[in-house]
């Protein structure tokens, strides 16, 4: 089966999960699997940093975990933009080299509608930086009784995305309905903005993938394995099941999404 | 490490009554499964999937249909389908009528959805008829149920465990401890149920559950499947190498425990790996 190449990991985390025991979730662990599954590098979250009021705590925790394998495991810092000096966790990233930073609208009970959505957009254009979007940790049906969030909404994602043209946007955990939702409420320039993981799409015999693949381009999408959570063999799978019917198909880059969002910050 | 072969004992197919694309689906999941190296899908259709009736409550005549399709699809692919018959326990005269229809077109064992609690005193006359074929059962289940869900009378781990323990003497399969629910309640539900057999199948594909289900069950009583998705299967077969288990184990887990399930012969293998008409 042809394998496809793999520069970046978008969608990971290291640190304990609040509802559920996860194996291993060290960053010494996360090195090792990428290097098994030939992926270059990933993008990093603290695992617990969306149930936390203040954020703070974990993302200089999540930084000093990851200061050992720098270059290979990027921190991806935890910002909640109704939370008193949100920036400088932004002026921080920008300080330190960080290509992304994540924000969880969900679990921090950021609405759609509202100021905070825009305003963190506009934070991170200037800057900059990625926005890191979640939509989802576990499947609905599985969830945990505490676990009350619900599933990110197509409105987060449009809020953030049309709020300044400059914004760079990376949604992980997206299923068909809310890609599509999303996608086809944008203009082609915000399309164009806006990336998408496909380890919640399925692969044969439904071919969700492979379809949204042909409709949208492969350039839409960027690879996330959801690590420590899900089997990073799962997109994998998918990408090798759908090779043959999407010859020369390219994939984003997560560092070139990162290129293009500091790119277009200075222009 | 990959194994000698590989059989997905969970597998669906569609038909003319249940979409539209059903030949694009059912050549799909064919040329994926040849890509994998699935050498045998054992493979049901519920009635109309949910276009004429319930997929988890088929009417008697999509019950039939679909059984119909579904020995058709084996008929044309006698290589590579093998099939369950499907009953709703509701009817039960037709039940056991389906079954002794699908017995003498070559169906292998029975399949149960969620049409009535596994628990049930409805379901017995079909564990005693699969008893009497010595069939296996495989029995959708909600891993860890903790409240009603619409369109299907789902059972858990718990509910099929007591079904089991009436009837010893038939083996079940557990569908999909990855198609929904909480895996991590299905292990020590059926421990001590020698013949419950939890399936790897279905969409999740949590970090863990491979691990835990081997742990606590070991693996002969574990079976490599798919179910709708091929992609998850595909990825719990490459995670399966790295969860520490032998070569011996591998191949337990992907064919060697199905070909003990089904009525000898039936899957074309033997339990040394060699082909029956070889």
């Amino acid at each position: 089966m042809t394998t496809v190449r793999i520069p970046v990991d978008t969608m990971a985390w290291i640190g304990p999960y609040p509802f559920r025991e996860l194996p291993h979730p060290e960053p010494a662990v996360l090195v090792r699997v990428l290097e098994r599954e030939g992926i270059g590098a990933a993008w990093v979250g603290a695992m617990q940093a969306p149930w936390h009021r203040d954020p703070a705590p974990s993302n200089a925790w999540l930084r000093a975990q990851l200061a050992p394998h720098a270059g290979v495991l990027h921190a991806t810092p935890c910002v909640r933009p109704d939370w008193p000096g949100w920036e400088r966790v932004l002026d921080e990233a920008v300080a330190r080299g960080e290509r992304a930073v994540c924000t969880y609208p969900m679990q921090q009970g950021i609405a759609a509608t509202g100021d905070a959505l825009p305003a963190l957009a506009r934070a991170c254009a200037e800057r900059g930086l990625v926005v890191r979007l979640t939509v989802r940790f576990e499947d609905l049906r599985q969830r945990h009784w505490l676990d009350a969030a619900g599933d990110l909404t197509a409105a987060h994602v449009r809020a953030l995305v049309r709020a300044d043209p400059r914004v760079h946007v990376v949604v992980g955990g997206a299923g068909k309905e809310l890609l599509e939702e999303t996608h086809w409420s944008l203009t082609p320039a915000e399309q164009a903005r806006c990336w998408w993981d496909w380890a919640w799409l399925w692969g044969p015999p439904e071919d969700q993938f492979t379809a949204l693949v042909r409709g949208l381009g492969g350039a839409r999408f960027v690879f996330g394995g959801h690590w420590p959570l899900r089997l990073v063999q799962s997109p994998i799978a998918v990408a090798a099941l759908g090779a043959s019917d999407l010859p020369a198909v390219t994939y984003a880059d997560g560092d070139a999404i990162s290129a293009a969002a500091r790119a277009a910050s200075v222009r | 490490m990959q194994p000698r072969h590989l059989v997905d004992p969970h597998a669906h197919f569609h038909w003319a009554g249940s979409r539209d694309d059903f030949a694009r689906y059912n050549a799909s999941r064919l040329a994926a499964g040849d890509r994998m190296g699935i050498r045998v899908h054992v493979a049901s259709i519920l009635g109309s999937w949910g276009r004429t009736s319930p997929t988890y409550f088929a009417s008697p005549g999509d019950v039939t249909a679909g059984n119909d399709a579904m020995h058709a699809i084996a008929a044309a692919e006698p290589a590579r389908v093998r099939w369950w018959v499907h009953v709703n326990p509701n009817h039960g005269e037709h039940a056991l009528v389906e079954i002794e229809r699908a017995a003498a077109r070559g169906a292998i064992g029975i399949k149960l959805s969620a049409s009535r609690r596994a628990d049930d005193p409805l379901l017995d006359p079909v564990c005693r008829e699969a008893a009497r074929r010595g069939w296996p059962i495989l029995h959708h289940v909600w891993q860890h149920r903790r409240r009603e869900w619409p369109m299907q009378e789902a059972s858990d781990a718990l509910e099929l465990a007591r079904l089991a323990a009436r009837h010893r003497d038939v083996r079940f399969v557990l569908a999909h401890i990855g198609g929904g629910g909480d895996w991590a309640h299905t292990n020590p539900a059926v421990a001590d149920h020698p013949n419950i057999f939890p399936d790897l199948s279905g969409s999740g594909v949590d970090r863990g559950m491979l691990d835990a289900a081997l742990a606590m069950l070991g693996p002969r009583r574990l079976l490599w499947a798919c179910d709708l998705t091929l992609c998850t299967g595909l990825a719990k077969l490459h995670a399966l190498a790295h969860t520490g288990i032998d070569q011996a184990a591998l191949d337990d887990v992907c064919w060697r425990n199905a070909v003990r399930l089904f009525p000898a012969g039936a899957l074309g293998l033997r339990e040394d790996g060699t082909e029956v008409d070889a």
